[in-house]
């Protein structure tokens, strides 16, 4: 498979759970294909963090409640702390740590969030950047949302406006309450 | 050399925001050491009472399980001053939500599902967990919260009846700070040696606790705080889990990560306690007050006395003949209270800018003007000359960008099809605080500068800022200097807190950088390879009495419409104006004003949590029950500020700039929902459940 194999629980050995509640799941992460015995409980966002090392989606609630830990699923955003690791199998995953790709080169919202100081504590922003590549591609490839004009034509490219970005992107929580400028970052990036 | 000595006031870019954009800034449960455990705290499941028996013997058998911690079998501590780290030392349930056990596993998976098995037996008895006004044990505490006194009262009650009066309650329900980081620690022993990684607003204060309660000294100790997510005050002194991270490392002799569920943090981290105010003023016909009385009524725990400050910025902000404020409260079997954003101001300042709102309405008189004909001279509780004020400034220039002017003063005067749009205003403010700190500046030879101090940022930018500071002092290019905080190892410092981490942390970065200049000009030649520093503590400067009265002031305009249909309320704009100093960084200063302005959004509007009276419980303790603002619920925000000199103040003539953006936000937006409704609306927050009962009559 060309991948690494390691197991999801530390050592593996007497400690881990029983052979039948763990299963062996591929995942392409950022490019990269990683084969892994994970628990049955184990949450795509746990694998990420503790397995993979991948620390940028983050742990806000792990209830699907505040967006920190948003990653683009086979190219759609989820709540990873939803997702169940072992139900994946096959899965492409991007991650916040995958979006500049292999150069230096920020990718266009990493970028817009930094000239707007478009957060603070830093926390909700992977979520917030990951979330907004997902709406950007959902607007372009025609899906409505709460706010899009219901005259507006199906299956066309949605526009997004203040109004737009701020609906779409409202799973995702900043306590520091940079909203303003994350909208503004996101309308950089469409203009 | 472009940029020497105006790095002040710049808007330089975050330092570390790259790492944060790209997801390498780490914070404290990501730092896997070798071997790492992590933990899973047992909440007590009574509201009083005591655990009888714990049995950890399911727990145990399930697979990858360390060690259940109990009040058995935990290491001893040293009795903390704060009550609340004294975790599993003895039986004592306080409230409901109190850690009665903490289990540590080889995974997050395993640690969880063996909380949920281990068994916990409890002797419970009757509790209490509702405030009221009238609660036969409120007492009035010795001090509030900021050593304030609990009562004042200056003047003598007028005789004559005044041309005006107000005399109304306002409730403030319990509120979470929630910042987006839950609380969590990495705790690892070794060799004697404990480091710890902490989501904290202070390691120097964590390093202090640690070393008392595990009786080590305090080098020793390395408490690290390189990112924090957040803290709005729950960080502000140490929390239980870097103390369960501690024990449970010891006790395993492995790392330990401590990471708090989110459902578990309302209990555990502090609240704003819920505030009950009356509020009552008289004024003559002119508007100027006769007499001013805010009596708040509060609650705390049963382990720990913490009054939120709530009557006290009524003896800041105007003259009256008469003056009585005073607070009360009773102990309760609810969770600890403590700080949260701008504690005593927030709450305080919705109650006496909405009795101003109502006296402007009742006297027929515009509420900017009400405020400025209420200016006081001097401070009115301690009778000094402020340092700075421009409150009137503050109005004025509000009101004019806001276009004032043009209001109907007349309420529900405005609509949009089913909306009532109206617009409102008031005051805030925020003392000035500073605390000593230490620091070090040192000289490399290759022409640059390295700043040390143990400096918590946790949003603010103070890597950036204090950057800035330095450069200032240094008269050198910004980017020839470098900060290093995050770390008990550096020059100790006070805590990210009391909007006075900035003032503090630069006051030392100042006195170190001069210091430096002073020396580098005594030296003859090129550097030595190890540079040439200099060290600055500024106890006894910072921390002397000032002649002045000082705080930071401002003034909010909100606009909303209000859906008669639905009962919503939505804000359509929302103005700040601040007088807080120089503003160090232009570009990270506008977002600390935005951000507390948007939580002070989510205080009049959908922020609130309530004491279920029968299971002593929080009931709202996550996040799609406790709703913080979301993108949706904020419009564009405007934060501006006057340039204002104060030379009263530390050496940057800063104010802090933190808390004041919350401060009368909740006020302006709901005597903005009475000028599109005509009806008062007296207790927080403004859902539509209470607008559209309001609006039914």
């Amino acid at each position: 498979m060309g991948s690494d194999i390691h197991d999801s629980e530390a050592g593996g050995g007497p400690s881990a759970p029983p052979d039948e509640h763990r299963s062996t799941t591929t995942l392409r992460v950022n490019g990269k294909p990683h084969t892994l015995v994970v628990d049955h409980r184990r949450a795509l966002l746990d694998v990420l963090r503790e397995d993979l090392d991948l620390t940028g989606a983050k742990k806000g609630c792990d209830h699907g409640q505040c967006g920190a830990c948003t990653v683009l699923l086979d190219g759609r955003r989820v709540n990873s702390c939803l997702q169940l690791a072992v139900a994946l199998d096959g899965s492409e995953v991007t991650t916040i740590e995958g979006l500049a790709g292999d150069g230096e080169e920020l990718h266009p919202l990493q970028r817009a969030f930094l000239d707007r100081d478009a957060f603070q504590c830093g926390y909700c922003t992977p979520g917030q950047i990951c979330s907004a590549l997902g709406a950007l591609d959902e607007a372009a490839a025609g899906h409505p949302s709460h706010v899009t004009a219901p005259a507006a034509p199906s299956g066309r490219p949605v526009p997004l406006d203040a109004d737009e970005i701020r609906e779409r992107l409202s799973g995702n929580l900043c306590r520091c309450g940079a909203y303003p400028r994350i909208v503004e970052a996101v309308e950089d990036v469409v203009r | 050399m472009a940029g020497t000595g105006t790095a002040l006031g710049a808007p330089a870019e975050r330092r570390e925001g790259q790492l944060k954009v790209t997801g390498g800034a780490r914070y404290a449960a990501e730092h896997a050491l070798p071997g790492r455990a992590q933990a899973w705290p047992v909440p007590a499941t009574v509201a009083r009472g005591r655990v009888t028996a714990v049995d950890a013997t399911a727990a145990l058998r399930l697979p990858g399980v360390l060690a259940v911690l109990t009040h058995e079998n935990a290491p001893r501590i040293t009795e903390p001053e704060d009550p609340i780290l004294g975790v599993l030392q003895n039986p004592a349930v306080p409230h409901r939500g109190w850690f009665v056990a903490l289990v540590v596993a080889e995974s997050l998976e395993a640690a969880r599902a063996a909380a949920a098995a281990v068994r916990v037996e409890y002797a419970a008895e009757d509790h209490d967990v509702t405030l009221t006004a009238d609660h036969p044990e409120a007492y009035e505490p010795e001090s509030v919260n900021g050593e304030h006194p609990t009562r004042r009262e200056h003047g003598r009650r007028a005789s004559d009846s005044p041309a005006a009066r107000v005399n109304v309650a306002y409730e403030v329900p319990p509120l979470h700070n929630h910042p987006m980081e839950p609380h969590a620690s990495t705790a690892h022993w070794d060799q004697g040696h404990l480091t710890v990684y902490s989501s904290s607003q202070g390691g120097t204060t964590v390093r202090e606790t640690l070393a008392a309660l595990f009786g080590i000294p305090e080098e020793r100790i390395t408490v690290v705080a390189d990112h924090v997510g957040g803290g709005f005050g729950s960080k502000g002194t140490p929390r239980p889990d870097v103390v369960l991270a501690a024990m449970a490392a010891l006790t395993t002799g492995r790392p330990v990560t401590v990471s708090f569920p989110r459902r578990f943090l309302p209990a555990v981290v502090g609240h704003r306690a819920p505030t009950l105010h009356r509020v009552r003023l008289g004024a003559d016909a002119d508007g100027r007050l006769t007499s001013l009385t805010h009596e708040v009524t509060t609650h705390t725990s049963r382990i720990k006395e913490f009054v939120e400050q709530a009557a006290v910025p009524a003896r800041v902000m105007y003259d009256a003949a008469h003056s009585l404020t005073v607070h009360r409260v009773a102990r309760l079997d609810v969770p600890t209270p403590s700080w949260m954003r701008a504690p005593g101001e927030a709450p305080g300042m919705y109650a006496l800018e909405s009795a101003m709102d109502e006296l402007a309405a009742e006297l027929g008189m515009d509420p900017v003007e009400l405020r400025i004909v209420n200016e006081p001279e001097r401070e009115p509780d301690s009778g000094k000359p402020f340092s700075s004020r421009h409150l009137v400034d503050c109005l004025r220039e509000g009101a004019r960008r806001f276009d004032w002017s043009r209001r109907d003063p007349r309420p529900r005067s405005r609509a949009e099809g089913p909306l009532l749009i109206g617009t409102g205003v008031a005051s805030a403010t925020y003392p000035v605080l500073v605390s000593p700190s230490t620091a070090r500046a040192q000289a490399l030879p290759d022409g640059t500068f390295v700043v040390r101090v143990n400096a918590t940022d946790i949003g603010t930018g103070a890597r950036t800022v204090l950057a800035q500071v330095a450069a200032d002092a240094l008269e050198v290019p910004l980017d020839r200097v470098r900060t290093e905080v995050g770390s008990s190892d550096l020059p100790s410092a006070p805590l990210a807190g009391g909007s006075s981490g900035t003032a503090s942390w630069g006051w030392a970065v100042h006195v170190a950088c001069r210091e430096l200049v002073a020396r580098l000009a005594a030296h003859a030649g090129p550097l030595p390879a190890e540079g040439i520093d200099a060290h600055a503590d500024t106890s006894g400067r910072a921390d002397a009495d000032s002649p002045f009265a000082r705080h930071a002031f401002g003034a909010h305009f909100a606009e909303v419409g209000v859906d008669t249909v639905t009962g919503e309320v939505r804000v359509r704009r929302l103005l700040g104006v601040y007088a807080a100093g120089r503003i160090l960084n232009a570009r990270t200063a506008r977002s600390q004003f935005v951000g507390a302005m948007t939580m002070g959004l989510g205080m009049a509007l959908t922020e609130g949590s309530t004491m279920d009276a029968a299971f002593g419980d929080f009931t709202e303790c996550d996040l799609a029950s406790y709703h913080v603002p979301a993108h949706a619920d904020v419009p564009s925000i405007e934060a501006h500020w006057l340039d204002e000199t104060d030379t009263h103040l530390n050496p940057m003539g800063s104010k802090g700039i933190g808390e004041i953006g919350i401060v009368g936000t909740a006020a302006a937006i709901g005597n903005a929902v009475h000028h599109a409704t005509g009806v008062r609306f007296r207790t927080l927050p403004l859902t539509p459940d209470k607008v559209l009962g309001g609006l039914a009559g």
